[in-house]
């Protein structure tokens, strides 16, 4: 078998992933329980082997957490727009499915992308190409060209403000040849 | 809950009562937007929303009736498995919808899916047929019509996979 | 208190869980029930959280994590059944 070698590195976040679902599972944080529960995860991780999950090696905290906010926010205002579409709109809603080229070209970056949009209010991912990472997005409640600008804008803006929290260097480079401000805000 | 709660503890009591009400909204919100939501695609946004909210609304609420630290890692796992699996399924089955022409184009203002779909249905259905043969050994040949193109599925089985 | 929450929260479940099984049964699409399924096993979900937030204990919670990865697992299968059996019918 030819398997490359991963580095601790890289493998770390999901031992560490394991570790809290072990504990959590076993509902018990205890320094016993989770030294015995990474013993379990590096065990599990050499065993059942994965393709690594290629992780730009950089994590923006500062940027993660404005991020985690403006996220919670949005799926809280996702989940109203659903019920205030359904009441008040219901049969007549009108949608579009809107293709959105995105810059990054990893399938991390891609994934992310794909979950955070699914998540916020009026789009799904119906459909991924990989060789091009271009999203296909079904909106909710799209009705014109101005509708889909502003979700296509949506969705490159998720995608900057996930390249600025975890993207990779060169990613980063290609965000700010585009001329965005440093200083510009989680999913502004 | 405790009963005949005072000072604190019917506050926290009255604070958890409003979420459980309202993750429980979220799920009535969730059903009238599968009655009243005319084809598959709107009806996913309402599936998959409002679920998310609810039950992090209702896992907040257990948070601050256990009043103990290590409850919130627990929930936070359960609320973030949640969150990996839902777009994930929600997807599945909107690309299912859309190949099976589950879509009312009549409700679309545009489809820009569509005229790849079209394009690719010629000149790409060799190549991607092979792909996916070499990908799914058993799926491949069952779709090498015009809808067999390169899907997301490969990215999401791979990154979906080792932590969900 | 405990038993206003209890009843309210209970109507409106089973009212949402009304509407789903409405769904199920007259779903024009497999898929369409698959979804409707999915809802009908996240309002059980909610039901198990809520019995856990009021009676202050966690037994259901493994129950829960456990619901909605029979959930996923579930409509991703049948997403994919679905996908794969029209492919057949399209090219004959």
């Amino acid at each position: 078998m030819s398997r490359k070698r991963i580095s601790f590195r890289t493998e770390l976040p999901l031992l560490v992933w394991l570790v809290v679902v072990w504990g959590a599972l076993w509902r018990d944080f205890s320094p016993g329980n989770l030294v015995f529960g990474a013993l379990i995860a590096v065990v599990v991780a050499r065993i059942f082997y994965l393709p690594p999950v290629e992780l730009s090696g950089r994590f923006n905290v500062l940027r993660a957490i404005p991020f985690a906010a403006v996220f919670l926010g949005k799926v809280v205002a996702a989940s109203f727009q659903v019920m205030y579409l359904a009441v008040f709109r219901g049969p007549t809603v009108t949608n579009a499915v809107v293709a959105v080229p995105l810059r990054s070209h990893s399938d991390l970056m891609v994934t992310a992308t794909g979950h955070v949009i699914s998540l916020i209010p009026g789009s799904l991912v119906v459909e991924v190409d990989r060789s091009t990472s271009t999203l296909y997005i079904h909106g909710l409640n799209v009705r014109n060209d101005v509708d889909t600008a502003k979700l296509r804008k949506e969705v490159q803006d998720t995608e900057a403000s996930l390249i600025r929290i975890m993207g990779t260097r060169a990613e980063m480079d290609a965000l700010r040849a585009e001329g965005w401000p440093a200083t510009r805000g989680a999913g502004s | 809950m405790t009963p005949n709660a005072t000072g604190v503890d019917a506050v926290i009591d009255v604070v958890t009562a409003v979420l459980l009400i309202a993750g429980a909204l979220m799920s009535l919100g969730a059903a009238i937007g599968l009655l009243r939501f005319p084809d598959l695609m709107s009806r996913m946004h309402a599936a998959t929303k409002p679920q998310v909210l609810g039950l992090f609304l209702v896992l907040a609420a257990i948070g601050l009736q256990m009043r103990e630290w290590w409850v919130w890692p627990i929930l936070a796992v359960a609320w973030i498995f949640q969150l990996l699996t839902v777009p994930v399924s929600a997807h599945m089955v909107g690309r299912a919808g859309y190949r099976t022409k589950h879509l009312h184009p009549e409700l679309l203002s545009t489809d820009e899916l569509e005229a790849v779909v079209l394009r690719a249905a010629g000149q790409r259905a060799a190549e991607k047929a092979q792909e996916a043969e070499s990908a799914m050994p058993h799926t491949g040949k069952a779709r090498n019509g015009g809808n067999a193109r390169n899907g997301g599925n490969g990215g999401n089985a791979r990154n979906g996979g080792p932590s969900a | 208190m405990k038993d206003i929450v209890l009843i309210v929260t209970a109507v409106i479940l089973s009212l949402a869980a009304a509407g789903a099984i409405y769904r199920i049964a007259v779903g024009p699409s497999l898929l369409d029930r698959v979804l409707a399924s999915d809802v009908l096993l996240a309002i059980l979900g909610a039901a198990l959280a809520i019995d856990m937030a009021v009676n202050r204990h966690l037994n259901n919670l493994v129950l829960l994590v456990a619901l909605t990865l029979i959930g996923f697992v579930g409509s991703v299968t049948v997403a994919r059944f679905v996908a794969d059996r029209r492919g057949q019918v399209n090219d004959s």
